[in-house]
């Protein structure tokens, strides 16, 4: 499994690597440029400001060579230096990293366990009316965009009920410490988190039932029956446990993209994460900012895929390693 | 009613009335809204608008401006000019100190000037005329300009000429200095904390130099990114203060309505915002003056204002804003008149060459606005291609000319010479930057006013030059003028001074108190 594991942590770096220098370029072919961004926020745009700009953040050396300067400094654990906000990309990721792993992950587990639970019992009574009214709640919450979601909580739960706070991580000027804080955040979590849950709940609602179907007809499964084991037995640890890999599978792609995947709720709900950042940072052109946010999406993505191959490994005993 | 009854009335009012006015009460808490997050707070090298909004509490200039525009004492309480109005003399408010404890000199204002030269490229521009700046004590800074300069009283607000501690800055590379992430300032407000993402709170300054100032014990700008949360934050009580801007202006009208609720369109005279459309007079049917004037008589600006913009701001007749110095409405009119904007264009000779139109990215507002436009240059027979982009790119291609109609707005500066003249001298074509001449209009007549406008004295002369200028400029149309943007300021009406001047929300809250 060790050898498995540093394979693919090997060839992960490899990937990352390529990663990193085609969004180098991809990025500079969007047209804009940091420089004149800046010097047309400052109100005032000669030739001179957008030289100096330009030198300041060495926007003015040739593309191998600044392709160079970044490569050497993310191998260097180095992200550079944020144009326009004025300070490392490092600090600044590192600042909003908490509060979109908190949002993302509390949503993923909400959609994990509720996508399960409605898709196993839409299975279990497969074509009856709680069938019916599941897929239908599911789909609802998928085909809504998130933003319309998003706006019809606030004003249920805020504006008409004020049982919820409308946006932000907590409550400003509330100094609340301890276990008052953390109430005070669950209370702000619940909004977003239940939004970006639902969206996400519903495929794997569709995908576990599906799944759990195709399984229950297999003959392992008439076996089981037949050597009378109860219905609930055979459910959960026969049918439900080999339809989850494509779940996994799903659970897997998804977990990676959620750290840039929450945009709009955070943009709603004002919640100070990642998505926000790498918004900002795309419409202000501000090159390594972005540079920075993909660099660890994509580290993300690849670190989930591996989590995902261990736990198929758990899921299902007859998948091997290969090494 | 008899005369002397109405009379006895007025005397009665006009009695009661300073008893009315309530004196300042202290203490208390402002939430803010602050739309989008600054950057960063360090004025001097950051210049956009919500940098000053918040910076404009910690920093301070020599002067700030009435709403009329005249200049009135901050951080120099008096200033003289020279006969031949080539020597301004600034005597520096004397026990003024850091939020270090630090004492404010004119070594610092000697500094800042240095700085800002190469940090702030408006500040740069403005000081162009300036031949030497000289401290003969701790208390006096005299500029020797190389000409007279007619705006030269009009550069020292705060986001134009922010003063720097020199002992924080001197001999440190100003890009990472520390100090850019906690500023330090002689201003009414401290910073304190800025949680990335959610808001910056700033503190009163317990030894600001005007006594008894500020009122307020701190202020919370929030961030909160989407338009409609933000006028929920306002509904709900969460925020008091929704600065200019902050909320779509479909929004206004609903929110206006909402108890305790006052709105106010000053505090903007000093920026003026003016929107236009950029017009490439290089290219196409734009070249020829005739179409350029079609487009002006082809848009129903007045419904613009009052459909688009819901009632807010005023149809422009020209270059400049009616809030700056030297305005005339005595140019020629372009009223909506469809039938005469088809004549000039068959005049032209147009022949339904396509257009391309490129509404500005600012939100739901400007792009109901770019519809608009375009529905009226249709009904008129012109063939319009809407071209979309985000702001970066939207500017690039401005700044590149690659473009035939642009929406913009941009601010004036109180002044022709500070804040008009760049948008149409031939000096000010530069390829590669926005916010210039990129329309490429080019009059030497024009260019020749401007550079007179500009150090002319007296100021009876400056106002017939630019008076001469508005017009040669309209008749010229080499961008189609449309509104003077009102940005409303919505605030809670227990909010009192919010706004003294005409640099408004962007000048400091120290007069603000709240009416608890």
């Amino acid at each position: 499994m060790l050898s498995f594991v540093a394979q693919r942590v090997v060839k992960g770096v490899i990937v990352l690597l390529a990663i990193v220098v085609l969004n180098f370029f991809l990025i500079r072919l969007a047209p804009g440029d940091p420089a004149v961004v800046m010097a047309g926020e400052a109100g005032a745009s000669d030739q001179v400001f957008v030289k100096q700009l330009k030198e300041k953040f060495g926007l003015d050396k040739p593309l191998p060579e600044q392709l160079f300067i970044y490569v050497k400094g993310v191998v260097t654990l180095d992200l550079g230096f944020s144009f326009r906000q004025q300070a490392p990309v490092a600090k600044l990721i590192g600042e909003r990293l908490p509060a979109t792993l908190l949002l993302t992950l509390t949503a993923f587990a909400i959609s994990l366990a509720l996508g399960i639970l409605f898709g196993t019992f839409a299975a279990r009574f497969a074509g009856t009316f709680l069938d019916t009214g599941i897929t239908v709640f599911a789909l609802i919450f998928y085909a809504m965009p998130i933003f319309w979601v998003a706006l019809m909580g606030i004003l249920l739960f805020s504006v008409t009920f004020d049982w919820l706070p409308s946006f932000g991580y907590d409550t400003v000027g509330g100094n609340y410490t301890g276990l008052a804080h953390a109430i005070d955040v669950g209370k702000h979590l619940i909004m977003p988190a239940m939004t970006l849950g639902l969206f996400f709940m519903a495929t794997y609602t569709r995908m576990t039932r599906a799944s759990m179907l195709e399984v229950k007809r297999l003959d392992f499964v008439k076996t089981a029956r037949a050597k009378g084991l109860s219905d609930a037995v055979i459910q959960r640890r026969h049918v439900l446990r080999n339809a989850l890999l494509p779940v996994v599978t799903l659970a897997g792609v998804h977990s990676g993209t959620l750290i840039g995947g929450a945009v709009i709720t955070e943009t709603v709900f004002a919640w100070p994460g990642i998505g926000r950042l790498m918004y900002d940072a795309l419409l202000q052109r501000d090159y390594n900012l972005l540079l920075g946010v993909f660099v660890i999406c994509s580290a993300m993505v690849l670190i989930f895929n591996l989590i995902t191959d261990l736990v198929y490994r758990l899921v299902d005993p007859r998948i091997e390693f290969a090494s | 009613m008899s005369k002397r009854v109405l009379l006895g009335l007025l005397l009665a009012c006009g009695l009661t009335a300073p008893a009315l006015a309530q004196a300042p009460k202290t203490g208390g808490t402002i939430n803010a809204v602050i739309q989008p997050e600054p950057p960063g707070l360090m004025l001097a090298q950051i210049q956009n608008g919500p940098t000053q909004m918040v910076s404009g509490n910690i920093f301070e200039g020599l002067l700030r401006y009435s709403p009329k525009l005249e200049p009135q004492p901050e951080l120099a309480e008096s200033w003289s000019v020279s006969e031949d109005a080539k020597t301004y003399t600034f005597k520096l408010k004397k026990g003024v100190t850091w939020h270090d404890g630090k004492p404010f000199t004119a070594a610092d204002v000697l500094f800042s000037i240095e700085m800002l030269k190469q940090t702030h490229a408006r500040a740069r521009n403005n000081l162009a005329q300036v031949e030497k700046v000289e401290a003969p004590d701790d208390h006096t800074v005299v500029f020797t300009l190389k000409q007279p300069f007619g705006p030269f009283l009009g550069i020292f607000e705060v986001g134009s000429m922010p003063m720097v501690p020199k002992h924080l800055y001197e001999g440190t590379d100003w890009k990472t200095n520390p100090y850019n992430n906690a500023p330090v300032g002689t201003g009414p407000f401290m910073f304190k904390e800025w949680q990335k993402g959610s808001f910056i709170r700033l503190v009163k300054n317990p030894n600001y130099h005007e006594k008894g100032k500020p009122y307020l014990d701190e202020i919370y700008w929030q961030v909160i990114p989407d338009a409609a949360a933000r006028s929920v934050a306002y509904e709900t009580g969460k925020v008091d203060v929704l600065p200019g801007g902050s909320v779509e202006n479909f929004d206004v009208p609903r929110l206006s309505k909402l108890k305790d609720t006052c709105v106010t369109g000053a505090g903007w005279e000093f920026f003026s915002p003016l929107a236009w459309l950029w017009l490439n007079n290089r290219q196409g049917p734009l070249a020829d003056k005739r179409v350029r004037q079609a487009i002006m008589y082809a848009i129903d600006r007045d419904f613009a204002k009052d459909v688009i913009w819901n009632g807010l701001g005023k149809v422009a007749t020209g270059p400049s804003a009616s809030t700056i110095k030297y305005y005339t409405d005595d140019v020629k009119k372009y009223p909506y008149d469809p039938a005469k904007a088809k004549a000039l264009l068959k005049e032209a000779g147009y022949k339904g060459e396509k257009i391309r139109m490129q509404p500005l990215a600012y939100g739901e507002t400007w792009q109901r606005w770019g519809e608009a436009v375009k529905q009226n240059l249709q009904d008129v027979g012109m063939t319009i291609e809407t071209i979309a982009t985000d702001v970066a790119g939207g500017n690039q291609k401005i700044a590149d000319w690659d473009y035939d109609i642009a929406f913009t707005y941009l601010y004036q500066y109180g002044d022709p010479a500070l804040g008009v003249g760049r948008n149409y001298v031939s000096s000010a074509i530069a390829k590669g930057q926005v916010f210039n001449n990129v329309e490429g209009y080019s009059n030497p007549e024009i260019d020749k006013l401007f550079a007179e406008g500009a150090i002319a004295t007296p100021d009876s002369k400056r106002k017939e030059i630019y008076e001469k200028a508005q017009k040669i400029l309209v008749e010229d149309v080499p961008v189609a003028w449309m509104l003077e943007l009102q940005f409303p300021t919505i605030m809670r009406c227990k909010v009192k001074n919010l706004i003294t001047t005409g640099i408004g929300v962007n000048d400091g809250f120290k007069d603000a108190w709240l009416d608890k």
